[in-house]
């Protein structure tokens, strides 16, 4: 596998192969925190941090797994990372741990760590398993944080708010009461808003990429198959 | 559409999805009457804000889709939904809860689906349960009955209700609980259902004035049925099941249970059996799985009504077997003719 450019795989992992809109990888806890704008962004930046800590050492010690055991050794890997991210989230960010609960240690199952340790980081240099972790880790905070944000926004009227679990008490200015007086609409908030949500936001995504390739710009038609493991269950 | 004819000498009934939906609506006119008779012209009110909404909403749609607009706009299926949509909603709820379950009923449950055709879900009640689930408090203040007030709200009150400030002391004054709600509170506290069937909110058969919308409903129902715009297998199997279970309930346990009339003649019941449960579209299309379709609106009706945590049950049952229709529909496909079973 050729050494792919900065760009590409920055552009990949934020859009072109976004974990969240393209990949559909890692659904459940994409749908499960992201009841607000804060919770999404906690849970994406837990994920980057395993992406990043994952991709780097399964690249670094790729020429000693033997092909037959790597899965094994990549689940040990990614299941002492996500530890580590948990015990230091516990640690530092009580609030917010308590917020999201199981689904900080659940990101040991989110299929894309496992993809992309499997589909990228075991064939490259640890530098560029290290960018590629950041940017897909990125992609999927920015759909949990725009989903998050929307689900709030409509169901509650407000943006960001608890952001004080994040940020500490200067996270309050944060908050945005964006539509005052506003009297809520659950289903935004419920299970079925995440899910409607997900699909306006794809929607979205391949409308925005149809013009532009509209106006001949070489976006590639979906190219989810190389996150994927095929033979992998996707939770 | 119409297809060219060849050999054998065809007759076309002359069918088409407008003249189908018109006769629903047709239908629906003896049960909207009874329902202004009884509870006052706020449901004509709600009928003309959905209507409007679903009108713009389906040309919003078609436009987008690039779709001719005179033609589906005249088959009259988004007419169809808002006029189900309003006749389910309270008849003096906001107009803005009118305009958003319409309105996500033709664009989200209707056209991101497909369009008319296409969708799984029965757009009437996607928009309903979306208001249930989001907005409980509006949902719930139904008009008192003409039986039991004495009078029903005027077009000036309804209208002063619908799209002015709602103060709580005007509203309590011209709403009731209804008896499914009642009952569930009642037997929540301990009561049987013979003292709480004492209230004066209960008549002959089911909830008074109730039963006459009902019977108005079912007339227009019948009549549908006989013209087959409506398939007689789903309302005999979904009211046959709802009085099935709930007599074998009520006869186990009186006190506990409410009797089979009783569900038959409240609620949504006929209203649903005939007109929602009949869909075409997300309904189950072959004889045998129409039977199975309705008899599991009717189970499910039944336990979410004396189980479950809504007080009644006909949209969330009508969506969970639409759910189920195509595997019904699968393992009940009639044999062709001339071939092996």
């Amino acid at each position: 596998m050729s050494t792919p450019s900065v760009r590409e795989i920055l552009s990949n992992g934020l859009w072109h192969n976004n974990t969240g809109l393209v990949a559909l990888l890692g659904l459940c806890p994409l749908l499960a925190t992201s009841s607000s704008a804060i919770n999404g962004f906690g849970l994406g930046m837990a994920t980057v941090l395993v992406l990043l800590l994952t991709n780097t050492t399964i690249s670094a010690i790729r020429q000693y797994v033997q092909s037959e055991v790597r899965i094994p050794v990549y689940i040990v890997v990614i299941a002492s990372a996500v530890t580590a991210v948990e015990l230091l989230i516990h640690a530092l960010l009580p609030e917010l741990h308590k917020v999201l609960g199981i689904f900080i240690p659940l990101i040991v199952t989110n299929c894309c760590v496992l993809g992309r340790a499997e589909a990228f980081a075991s064939k490259q240099r640890p530098a560029i398993a290290a960018l590629d972790g950041l940017a897909t880790g990125l992609g999927f905070t920015l759909v949990l944080t725009t989903l998050g944000g929307l689900r709030e926004l409509i169901g509650h009227g407000t943006l960001f708010a608890n952001a004080n679990i994040m940020f500490g008490e200067a996270g309050r200015a944060l908050t945005l009461h964006v539509l005052e007086d506003y009297r809520g609409f659950l289903l935004a908030i419920l299970p079925p808003g995440a899910f409607i949500g997900l699909g306006l936001l794809i929607a979205g995504k391949n409308l925005l990429d149809a013009r532009a390739r509209q106006r001949g710009a070489a976006v590639p038609v979906v190219q989810a198959t190389h996150c994927a493991p095929s033979a992998l269950p996707t939770p | 559409m119409q297809f060219a004819t060849t050999t054998s000498p065809h007759v076309h009934l002359g069918n088409s999805v407008g003249r189908v939906m018109r006769r629903v609506v047709y239908a629906l006119l003896p049960g909207l009457l009874a329902l202004v008779w009884i509870f006052g012209p706020g449901v004509l009110v709600q009928a003309a804000i959905a209507v409007s909404t679903a009108l713009a909403a389906e040309a919003l749609m078609l436009t987008l889709r690039g779709k001719p607009l005179g033609r589906f706009l005249g088959d009259c299926s988004a007419l169809v939904t808002a006029l189900l949509l309003a006749i389910a909603l309270p008849p003096l709820a906001p107009w803005w809860i009118t305009v958003l379950g319409t309105g996500f009923a033709i664009i989200i449950a209707k056209h991101l689906y497909g369009g008319l055709g296409y969708n799984p879900f029965n757009p009437a009640m996607i928009g309903y349960v979306v208001l249930l689930t989001s907005f409980p408090r509006e949902m719930s203040s139904w008009a008192a009955p003409l039986t039991l007030h004495g009078s029903t709200p005027d077009l000036a009150t309804t209208l002063a209700l619908v799209f002015g400030e709602r103060s709580a002391e005007t509203l309590d004054a011209v709403t009731s609980a209804t008896v499914l709600d009642l009952l569930r509170t009642q037997i929540g506290l301990g009561h049987s259902v013979t003292e709480v069937r004492s209230s004066p909110v209960f008549g002959l058969l089911g909830a008074r004035g109730w039963e006459w919308v009902n019977l108005a409903f079912l007339a227009g129902g019948l009549w549908m049925c006989r013209q087959r715009t409506a398939a007689w297998q789903i309302p005999a199997g979904m009211l046959g099941a709802l009085a099935v279970i709930s007599t074998l309930f009520w006869l186990v346990d009186a006190a506990r249970f409410a009797p089979p009339w009783f569900h038959l003649f409240s609620g949504a019941a006929i209203f649903g059996a005939f007109f929602i449960a009949t869909d075409p579209v997300s309904a189950s299309t072959t004889p045998r799985g129409r039977l199975i379709y309705g008899a599991g609106i009717g189970v499910l009706t039944w336990v979410i009504r004396s189980v479950g945590g809504f007080p009644d049950g006909v949209a969330f049952a009508v969506l969970l077997m639409n759910i189920a229709a195509p595997t019904i529909d699968q393992y009940t496909r009639p044999r062709v003719f001339g071939a092996r079973a």
